[in-house]
């Protein structure tokens, strides 16, 4: 699926990376605790958080995120934009909870980028 | 701001990079940077994707610690042919028990690390799952030191 159809489906808003719309995506990981996003996330995913702060960015750029999207309709810090700007890390708001933002997601054939955690480390 | 090797591995017979990054403690502004060089300077290397991915978490989490409790700290990345070798060395309150702090969940984190997506319990936890060799010893009013091991080859092996 392209990005811009993860925009239209989640009635988000683009904030970083209007350009990097057509980019393909096919896997999600949806958490707050940045320790799970990096034990877990794997790259080319789309990040469904509702963490704000600039950390989002350097977490998504570690493991080769693929795009960010703040869930609960908040919007992220000045820093938080400058720094997606400047990884180009796309990032989208949209007001639909983490719940509902993923099932959205999944009904149109967007996955977990793991789907159950196994062994101590866990790498696709 | 760092020494880049260039050059065949194989002819290399001892460390082929080493650096030393220094990170404030309290400057939570800057936490991540550090694991971000580390991630470009090892893919500039040709590092596959799942030991600069082992390599990057064990340094931004150990960045987040330093960051976080101690006065300051510094981390060090030494390349070897067969295995990197990162120190996370800090000046802080150390760690009095080092078997609880290792438990997943246990965490003396205040809000505004808990704010940053980070302070539940995870820390240690994710830096010695993500190491192939994993040590970790602290004084009580001075600090606390890891060490963690990282074999290269791991993902032909795998």
């Amino acid at each position: 699926m392209l990005l811009r159809e993860v925009q239209k489906i989640l009635d988000a808003e683009v904030l970083v990376g209007a350009e990097k719309l057509d980019m393909e995506v096919h896997t999600a990981f949806g958490a707050d605790l940045m320790s799970d996003v990096l034990a877990f996330a794997v790259s080319g995913c789309i990040l469904l958080t509702g963490l704000t702060n600039p950390q989002i960015i350097r977490t998504a750029d570690v493991l080769d995120i693929a795009a960010i999207v703040i869930v609960r309709g908040k919007k992220p810090f000045p820093e938080t934009l400058r720094a997606a700007a400047d990884k180009k890390i796309p990032i989208l708001s949209t007001k639909y909870i983490l719940f509902e933002s993923a099932g959205r997601l999944y009904e149109k054939g967007i996955v977990g980028c793991v789907e159950k955690v196994g062994g101590s480390r866990v790498f696709l | 701001m760092w020494k880049r090797w260039v050059g065949p591995v194989s002819s290399c017979k001892k460390w082929l990079f080493n650096e030393t990054f220094s990170v404030q403690g309290g400057n939570f502004d800057d936490a991540g940077r550090i694991s971000g060089n580390i991630k470009t300077i090892l893919k500039e290397m040709g590092i596959g994707n799942d030991v600069v991915r082992m390599a990057a978490v064990i340094t931004y989490e150990s960045e987040i610690n330093i960051v976080s409790y101690a006065r300051q700290g510094m981390i060090r990345l030494h390349m070897l042919p067969e295995h990197i070798e990162i120190e996370a060395v800090d000046e802080g309150p150390g760690i009095s028990d080092i078997r609880l702090a290792m438990q997943q969940g246990w965490s003396t984190a205040t809000d505004k690390i808990r704010e940053m997506g980070f302070g539940a319990g995870m820390g240690l936890n994710n830096i010695r799952n993500f190491s192939d060799i994993f040590h970790i010893s602290s004084d009580v009013g001075s600090g606390t030191r890891l060490k963690m091991i990282i074999h290269i080859q791991q993902e032909q092996d795998r």
